[in-house]
C-alpha cells in the first residue's frame, strides 16, 4: 500500500497576501525616526521586490490589484503625490509580465540585471514626475540613497521566485 | 446542467492577458490620480480624507515603534551623563562664564529697544504660543521629506504653522488631522522658504531638493552671500515669523549656494510647533470679499406721509418744467424785430423769464 504524498498547496494567500503585508510592515518599521551617529535608517521601496517577482511566479489578476493598493499605501504613508508609486510599480509589473518568456529559465546575474533595469526605470519615472510637479529636480545623491537599498533587496525577490515558482507550463 | 457541460466548456481565459488588463487599468487609474492630486499654491497638498485616515491609523503604530528608540536614547543619555558628568560640568561652567556678559548686554539692549519701540510707535510682533510635539514617523527619500508629529488640530495646530527644534527651523505643517500632523521639512523638494542673509539683509529663497542641504536661490545683490553667513527666516509673505535661525551658507560642490541647517545638529525627535497666524489667517476672508459699500446702512422705506410728500414734490417739479417749456415755445413763436434797437441799460434790458426753481425733494426721514 502506497503512502499518500503530502501536496503543498500554494495559494494567493502565501505568495501575494503575506508578502504584501510584510512589505507594509517593513515600510512602517523603516520609517521609524532612528538617528545614530548622524545616520538614519535606509528607505527602500519594498514593494519593488513584489512588482518584479509576482509576474514571474505566475500571472494573476489579484497580484496587480494588490500592487496598486501597495503603491497607494506608499503615497499616503510617505505623503507623496497620490498615484506616483502605483504608476511606477504597475509599470514594472507590466514590463516583467510582457518579458516573462524571455526571463524564464534565467537565473543569477541576468535576472538581477532585469531587476536593476526595472528598478532604475521606475525611479526614473518617479523622478521625472516629481520634478515636473515641483518644478524642481530632486537631488541625484538622494535618489541614489534610495535606489541602492532597493537594489540590495534583490535576494528577497530571488528567494520568492525559488520558493513559489513551480514551473507550471500552463502559465507560460 | 453544470457549467462545465455548457457552451463555455472549452473557454479558456489566458491568465497573462487578464493580468495585463488589470495592470493597464491600474496604470491608467494611477495616472488619473496623479492628475487629480494637485498641490495647493501654499504648498499644502490636497489633504483629503484618505490621507487623514491613513495618518490617523499609522500614527499610533509608528508611535509604538518609535517608543523603544526613544527609550534607548534615554538610556544612552543617562549612561553618558553618569560617566561624563565632570567634563560636562567644566564645559558648562566655562560656557556660563562666557555667556554672563552677553546676558547683561541683552537685558540692556532689550530695555533700550523697548523704549525706542514705544517712542516710534512700532507695531511689534506679538509673542507666538508654542506646542511641544514628538516625531513618530518620517519619510527621507528623494521625493518626499516629511515627518508625522503627534499633535493635531485638537490642540490648535493649523496648516502652515512653522515647526522648530532647539537649533532652528525644521519645516512647516502641511496636513492636520485630529491627533496627528504632517510637517514637510525644509529639505523637501516642494519646500520654498523666504530667507534673509543676516550680515547683508539680502533676500533669497531656500529651495529644498531632497538632499540634506537646501539651495539658496534668487539671491539679490552681487556678493551679498559669503560662506559662513547666518541665514534667517525673512518673514516675507507672512508665512513665518522673521528671524528664526535656519543655518549657515556654504558653497556646494555644484557651485550653488547651499545652507547647512542648524536643525541637523541633533536628531529631530522633539519639536515645537509655533501656533503662528499669518496675516491671511488673522483677517476674515468674508470681510475682504464683501462689496465696498456693504458697510453703509440703507434708508428705511418711507412712511405713507413721506411717500405723499415725495409725490407732491415730484408733481410740482413736473408742473414747473412743463410751464417753462410752454414759455420757451411761445418765445420762439413770437416775430423777430425788423431793425435793431439801441442798446438799453441793464436796468431796462429784458429779463429772462423767471424760472421756477424746483423744490428740493424732502429727505425721506426728515419730512413728517
Amino acid at each position: 500500500m502506497r503512502r499518500p504524498v503530502a501536496v503543498r498547496v500554494v495559494g494567493p494567500l502565501q505568495w501575494i497576501i503575506y508578502p504584501a503585508l510584510a512589505a507594509v510592515a517593513a515600510t512602517i518599521v523603516f520609517a521609524t525616526p532612528v538617528e545614530l551617529f548622524g545616520l538614519t535608517l535606509p528607505e527602500p521601496v519594498f514593494p519593488m521586490v513584489l512588482a518584479f517577482a509576482w509576474p514571474l511566479i505566475r500571472p494573476s489578476m489579484t497580484a496587480p490589484a494588490v500592487l496598486f493598493v501597495l503603491g497607494l499605501f506608499l503615497d499616503l504613508f510617505w505623503g507623496g503625490p497620490l498615484g506616483l508609486w502605483p504608476l511606477c510599480l504597475m509599470a514594472v509589473y507590466a514590463v516583467i509580465l510582457l518579458s516573462r518568456n524571455l526571463l524564464a529559465g534565467h537565473e543569477g546575474l541576468i535576472r538581477f540585471a532585469w531587476y536593476a533595469a526595472c528598478t532604475l526605470g521606475a525611479f526614473l519615472t518617479a523622478y521625472v514626475i516629481v520634478a515636473i510637479r515641483a518644478a524642481n529636480p530632486p537631488s541625484i545623491l538622494s535618489l541614489i540613497g534610495q535606489v541602492t537599498p532597493t537594489l540590495i533587496l534583490y535576494p528577497i525577490a530571488d528567494w520568492m521566485l525559488e520558493r513559489f515558482d513551480d514551473g507550471d507550463t500552463r502559465f507560460r | 446542467m453544470a457549467f462545465r457541460d455548457g457552451p463555455f466548456e472549452n473557454l479558456k481565459v489566458p491568465l497573462a492577458w487578464t493580468a495585463a488588463v488589470v495592470a493597464v487599468v491600474g496604470m491608467i487609474g494611477a495616472g488619473l490620480l496623479l492628475l487629480s492630486d494637485r498641490t495647493a499654491p501654499d504648498g499644502a497638498a490636497g489633504y483629503n480624507a484618505v490621507r487623514g485616515a491613513t495618518e490617523t491609523v499609522t500614527g499610533p503604530v509608528s508611535g509604538v515603534l518609535a517608543a523603544p528608540v526613544r527609550w534607548i536614547g534615554a538610556v544612552t543619555d543617562y549612561v553618558g551623563g553618569y560617566f561624563f558628568a565632570v567634563s560636562e560640568n567644566r564645559r558648562l561652567k566655562a560656557e556660563l562664564a562666557e555667556l554672563q556678559p552677553w546676558r547683561d548686554q541683552a537685558i540692556a539692549l532689550k530695555n533700550i529697544n523697548g523704549r525706542y519701540e514705544a517712542m516710534l510707535g512700532l507695531r511689534t510682533e506679538p509673542a507666538v504660543p508654542m506646542l511641544t510635539a514628538r516625531a513618530i514617523s518620517e519619510s527621507r527619500g528623494p521625493f518626499k521629506n516629511a515627518k508625522l508629529i503627534d499633535v493635531g488640530g485638537a490642540k490648535g495646530v493649523r496648516i502652515g504653522n512653522p515647526v522648530i527644534n532647539e537649533h532652528g527651523l525644521v519645516g512647516r505643517v502641511t496636513g492636520v488631522t485630529g491627533g496627528v500632523s504632517r510637517m514637510v521639512l525644509l529639505t523637501d523638494v516642494a519646500s520654498r522658504t523666504p530667507v534673509l542673509v543676516d550680515r547683508t539683509d539680502a533676500r533669497a529663497l531656500l529651495t529644498g531638493d531632497g538632499s540634506g542641504n537646501p539651495r539658496l536661490e534668487f539671491v539679490r545683490g552681487a556678493g551679498s552671500v559669503q560662506a559662513g553667513d547666518r541665514i534667517l527666516s525673512s518673514g516675507d509673505g507672512g508665512g513665518l515669523p522673521r528671524g528664526i535661525p535656519i543655518g549657515i551658507a556654504a558653497k556646494g560642490i555644484d557651485g550653488s549656494w547651499r545652507v547647512k541647517l542648524f536643525s541637523d545638529r541633533g536628531a529631530i525627535d522633539y519639536v515645537r510647533v509655533l501656533l503662528f497666524q499669518d496675516f491671511g489667517q488673522l483677517i476674515d476672508p468674508n470681510v475682504l470679499n464683501a462689496p465696498p459699500l456693504a458697510g453703509l446702512t440703507t434708508a428705511p422705506p418711507p412712511s405713507e406721509a413721506q411717500a405723499g410728500a415725495i409725490g407732491d414734490a415730484a408733481a410740482r417739479r413736473q408742473a414747473a418744467a412743463e410751464a417753462q417749456a410752454a414759455r420757451a415755445r411761445s418765445a420762439a413763436a413770437a416775430p423777430a424785430p425788423t431793425r435793431p434797437t439801441p442798446a438799453r441799460s441793464a436796468e431796462t434790458a429784458p429779463q429772462p423769464p423767471p424760472q421756477t426753481s424746483p423744490e428740493p425733494a424732502p429727505a425721506p426721514g426728515g419730512v413728517t
